[in-house]
């Protein structure tokens, strides 16, 4: 049910291409001011979803509301902005060219659109750049610049396919702090990505999808409740393969020093499962302690079989 | 390795429709496409010159020549102001203007007394000459028709040039005796045309050099052949390099269909039928500019009367790079990658112009081919160019070429508009 704060509601939409069922009732919710990362693995349906939500997919069934009115036609919504996969600029114009032209193309006066591009130009941190064609700009400037022509006319909420996909780790991090002042300032984000720790770390909720339906929603901690519980892994490597493994405890690789257990406690069952390795006389030469991430919810929900 | 690599490039061309059309179909379309143009010259295919007869003197060596001139096959003759023969009888301004019109490329005028002294075999000096009223921007046909009307005149009317050459005769020989003047009309029986024993044909081209008609070619364009020859050229090998242009232009619509452009325009407040106009009328300007660049380096380099003729060619020019600008953008939208573009608009373009005159006039052509270029772009649009630089045509003159561009410029981008659904929603 759509609340207030329910920028966007996706309720049993459903589409096929051909003999291809690409959404089979996928429903989802985004709030006011959230960033909500959309997983899945290839072909799961995520484009398709975000090409529905910004109009240019026509829904077999279902509905799609934004901002509590229901999406009825092709016109994308002024409200909202498109951050594509592909660099969606002009290579020969410049940053500053790119900009003011999209800002044009969303109506904005030539007042807003000075203002405007001098903060895109800010926040992208490309003002030294600005008079250059885009062209020459690494792939980290043209995937900032990319979001920026995309949220330029100040929408309240962005789609972003895939916005961090083939750029530098310092460019990532750029990246997500400008989407994060975007969700200070009340914007609402739904992004794609298949880098699950930055996911995890920046994203307030996650959604994953599969075979075209949404699997789990949630944040982190509920994700982890409901799926691979709260237990750590604990890996240790010994110095030389063990005769007798204690119970509990597995071999963890093809090098048989390598053990690995599960744990619920490790403050209490840590101390017992190296008494029962040195009972066995061998010695512990490295201990390792892992808990639940994003990437075990995700291959525990949509499995380790390839997706083409 | 060698082996591999010919596979790899075997299997490329296998699966590459439209590399396959440029390497084997489109040598083969324009080898009959110039096998039809040239290779019919002397075949009943040839195209027939048109021309109109006026007939001044009404003798009866005028009327065998109108008659000689009608049984010939190079030849479709009409004597009368309106077609298939019907309407009043030609006079010679009213044959003058369907020069000036370009409805015949060639009138003859039999002039006032032809009958008279043409047989006189005597010195010309004062007799009256046949006249042929010619377009020369078609080179051909005035040479054509003064070749015919020379072998006409000699094989229409022996009987009547002989009378005359023996009236001279008796001018400076004096009066042949009775057995003689028996003699000579027995002869000149066989010689009348229709005479069953008649031998006319061979005895007009016995005729001896300097004994046919006076024939003078008058230039109602009033215009030089080169200068004809430039405006042609300039229209020819400027539209069909406009639609080069256009089309290569285009692909920056598939360009922005992949770099994802097209798909963040069509989310602002442009849809995509302001996105095709946006598009259509930059590629107008762009066709509009490439023209006068052209047209200016005709004036500049080869003299051609442009600045006379400003308000015709802005109304031709705007008109064609519209028209082609549509033409463009339609090709782009059934297109599917900018390989498969540039593939289907050389083959389409150049089987254009060939057809439609960009190459070699349509006058060289067949009636048929003649009319089957009339389903192209360029004819259309060197017809109105030809009528602004050769025939002076006045701008409102330029309405059936006008109304076929400006309908072509609706119905491409019709289909353009119909063809580019496929990238609003799916």
């Amino acid at each position: 049910m759509t609340t207030h704060t329910d920028v966007l509601t996706v309720a049993g939409a459903r589409k096929t291409f051909g003999s291809v069922l690409a959404l089979d009732g996928a429903t989802l919710t985004l709030r006011e001011g959230e960033l909500l990362a959309l997983l899945g693995p290839n072909g799961a349906g995520k484009t398709t979803l975000i090409r529905a939500i910004s109009g240019r997919v026509l829904l077999d069934a279902g509905e799609i509301r934004l901002f509590g009115r229901p999406l009825v036609s092709r016109q994308t919504p002024p409200e909202l902005g498109i951050v594509p996969q592909e660099l969606a600029v002009y290579p020969s114009l410049t940053a500053r060219e790119n900009l003011a032209s999209f800002a044009r193309l969303q109506g904005l006066s030539s007042n807003d659109v000075s203002a405007q591009v001098k903060w895109a130009l800010a926040a992208t941190a490309l003002e030294d750049r600005a008079d250059e064609p885009v062209k020459g700009f690494s792939g980290g400037m043209k995937r900032r610049l990319n979001i920026a022509c995309g949220v330029i006319h100040r929408p309240r909420l962005v789609l972003l396919d895939e916005p961090t996909v083939g750029v530098d780790p310092q460019s990532r991090e750029r990246i997500y702090d400008m989407l994060t002042d975007l969700t200070r300032a009340g914007v609402s984000l739904l992004l794609t990505t298949h880098h699950l720790e930055e996911a995890e770390a920046r994203c307030n909720r996650t959604v994953i999808i599969d075979h075209g339906k949404v699997i789990a929603a949630g944040t982190m901690s509920e994700l982890v409740d409901r799926t691979v519980g709260r237990h750590r892994i604990v890996t240790l490597t010994l110095d030389a393969p063990i005769a007798s493994l204690p119970a509990g405890v597995e071999v963890a690789a093809d090098d048989a020093r390598v053990v690995r257990a599960r744990v619920a406690d490790v403050a209490r069952e840590l101390p017992g499962l190296l008494s029962a390795i040195a009972a066995e006389g061998r010695a512990v030469e490295d201990v390792e302690v892992r808990g639940p991430s994003l990437q075990s919810v995700f291959i525990h929900l949509t499995g380790r079989e390839l997706r083409e | 390795m060698i082996a591999t690599l010919l596979r790899i490039s075997w299997t490329n061309l296998r699966r590459d429709r439209v590399a396959q059309a440029l390497t084997f179909l489109l040598p083969i379309l324009f080898f009959s496409i110039f096998a039809s143009v040239f290779g019919s010259q002397g075949r009943n295919s040839t195209a027939r010159v048109r021309i109109a007869v006026v007939d001044e003197d009404g003798s009866e060596m005028s009327r065998r020549v109108v008659t000689g001139l009608k049984t010939e096959s190079a030849l479709r003759v009409r004597t009368t102001a309106g077609a298939d023969e019907k309407g009043a009888t030609l006079d010679r301004a009213t044959a003058e203007r369907l020069v000036q019109n370009g409805d015949v490329p060639v009138a003859v005028i039999l002039p006032k007394g032809l009958g008279a002294t043409a047989m006189a075999f005597g010195p010309s000096t004062g007799a009256p000459r046949i006249q042929l009223l010619a377009d020369v921007s078609d080179p051909i046909a005035p040479q054509m028709v003064g070749g015919l009307l020379q072998k006409v005149t000699m094989t229409a009317a022996p009987d009547l040039m002989m009378k005359g050459g023996l009236t001279q005769f008796e001018k400076y020989a004096g009066a042949m005796t009775p057995g003689q003047r028996s003699a000579v009309n027995a002869w000149l029986t066989q010689l009348t045309p229709g005479s069953a024993t008649g031998t006319a044909a061979t005895a007009a081209t016995a005729a001896p050099a300097g004994f046919g008609v006076g024939i003078d070619t008058v230039d109602v364009m009033r215009k030089g052949s080169t200068e004809s020859l430039v405006s042609f050229y300039a229209a020819g090998v400027g539209v069909m390099f406009l639609l080069f242009s256009v089309s290569g232009a285009s692909g920056a619509l598939l360009d922005e269909v992949d770099s994802g452009t097209l798909e963040r325009v069509l989310s602002t407040r442009v849809g995509m039928g302001g996105f095709l106009v946006g598009k259509w009328l930059f590629l107008t300007l762009m066709g509009l500019a490439q023209l006068t660049v052209m047209f200016l380096w005709g004036r500049m380099a080869f003299g051609l009367d442009l600045f006379h003729h400003l308000p015709g060619f802005f109304v031709m020019t705007a008109f064609t790079a519209a028209a082609a600008a549509g033409f463009g953008l339609m090709l782009a939208t059934l297109a599917r990658t900018r390989a498969q573009l540039s593939g289907m608009s050389t083959i389409i373009i150049l089987t254009m112009s060939s057809l439609g005159g960009s190459m070699f006039p349509r006058f060289l052509m067949s009636e048929t081919m003649q009319k089957f270029g009339l389903l192209t772009f360029n004819a259309w649009a060197l017809d109105g160019y030809l009528k602004v630089f050769w025939r002076n045509a006045a701008v409102w003159q330029l309405w059936p070429q006008v109304l076929v561009l400006g309908v072509l410029a609706v119905v491409f981008m019709t289909l353009a508009r119909t063809l580019a659904r496929r990238w609003e929603a799916a």
